[in-house]
């Protein structure tokens, strides 16, 4: 393991939420951690000054300040534009750190509960993901 | 007319880029309402100002101005072309390996621009995207380079053929993004990506013929 260990019996792997609507990213965030109360849960939602969009600084920082406070990161996105600002974010670091930051790829709600759960119980980011991914536990 | 082109058409490209930019920010934002989410009129207008607040005369090569402008963009706009455009200027970055570019080097620069917007909306031609702008503008560009004309030509020719691939997603349904929601609904409009692609390497010809 490369990874510092995370603080306080706090989950391994985070999540951050990516919507265009910093609402909703905050709805989604508060959501998931009603069933996750020690994974780490980051909104990035809409623009620097607030309208609707996405911000490459807000996912970003978010990604960063969880990689340093010793976790893996899933991210989560609502529509494509979210995920091509994730991308983006994503190219831009170093390859080292490209192992312990995934973009997951599923349905945003019912994806970052299953992610946020699959989190709590202990499973590791390819866990995280994978559920993130996994719509039919959900239907 | 200089026959290359340096650090001082750049900088003269994203001043013209960022008046052309509010100039159509309604007609951009129209045509986006049309088939979009209509934030790209304003998007746009408010990327680049911020890019021409942070340019300075300083930069010491083209690679840079694209590099800031990059950045910027991927910072400050909040839709769909922020990170498009931003990796387009990146990659286009990447290709402006000489200061001093000939018809070769904005070839290169055009195709590192178009690489990136590929690489990031995963579009090919004919979805209504600004693809449909990149590409031909591209191939017109390498003509011009094959013929031995000059930079400026090439970015004439580009600018050129860029307009007629915007004006040619007019009857395209689009099948990326979000206009792909509104099937062919989305027919009968031009793409607003397209459009700005096309605004863009217009201002790019105007500066180098304006040297």
């Amino acid at each position: 393991m490369t990874l510092r260990e995370p603080q306080d019996g706090a989950a391994a792997v985070a999540l951050v939420i990516v919507s265009h609507s910093e609402q909703l990213a905050a709805g989604v965030v508060e959501l998931a951690a009603q069933m996750a109360n020690d994974v780490e849960l980051r909104a990035a939602g809409g623009t620097d000054d607030g309208r609707i969009g996405t911000s490459f600084d807000k996912v970003n920082d978010a990604v960063n300040e969880l990689r340093a406070a010793g976790h893996d990161v899933a991210v989560l996105t609502d529509l494509g534009s979210a995920t091509m600002t994730v991308e983006s974010v994503l190219d831009l670091l170093d390859s080292d750190e490209a192992t312990h930051i995934r973009f997951a790829d599923g349905p945003l709600v019912e994806g970052a509960v299953a992610a946020a759960v699959t989190a709590q119980v202990g499973g590791d980011l390819d866990a995280v993901v994978g559920a993130a991914r996994a719509r039919e536990l959900f239907t | 007319m200089s026959e290359h082109l340096t650090t001082a058409w750049a900088l003269a490209w994203i001043a013209r880029a960022q008046a052309a930019l509010a100039e159509h920010r309604m007609e951009l934002i129209d045509l986006d309402r049309a088939i979009g989410d209509g934030d790209h009129g304003e998007n746009m207008d408010r990327g680049f100002k911020a890019v021409v607040a942070k340019l300075d005369a300083g930069s010491p090569d083209v690679a840079s101005v694209l590099k800031l402008v990059a950045a910027t963009l991927m910072s400050t706009v909040g839709g769909a072309s922020g990170p498009l455009y931003g990796t387009a200027f990146l990659r286009a970055s990447k290709a402006a390996s000489e200061n001093e570019l000939d018809a070769n080097g904005v070839a290169a620069i055009i195709a590192g621009a178009l690489e990136g917007v590929v690489a990031r909306g995963k579009a090919t031609t004919g979805e209504k995207t600004m693809v449909d702008a990149w590409t031909p503008a591209l191939a017109a560009a390498q003509d011009v380079a094959a013929a031995g004309g000059s930079a400026t030509e090439a970015l004439r020719a580009a600018a050129t053929a860029a307009q007629a691939g915007a004006e040619a997603t007019i009857p395209m349904q689009a099948t990326k993004g979000r206009a792909s929601y509104l099937g062919e609904r989305s027919i009968g409009h031009q793409d607003p990506g397209a459009t700005s692609t096309a605004l863009l390497l217009a201002t790019a010809a105007d500066a180098a013929e304006a040297l």
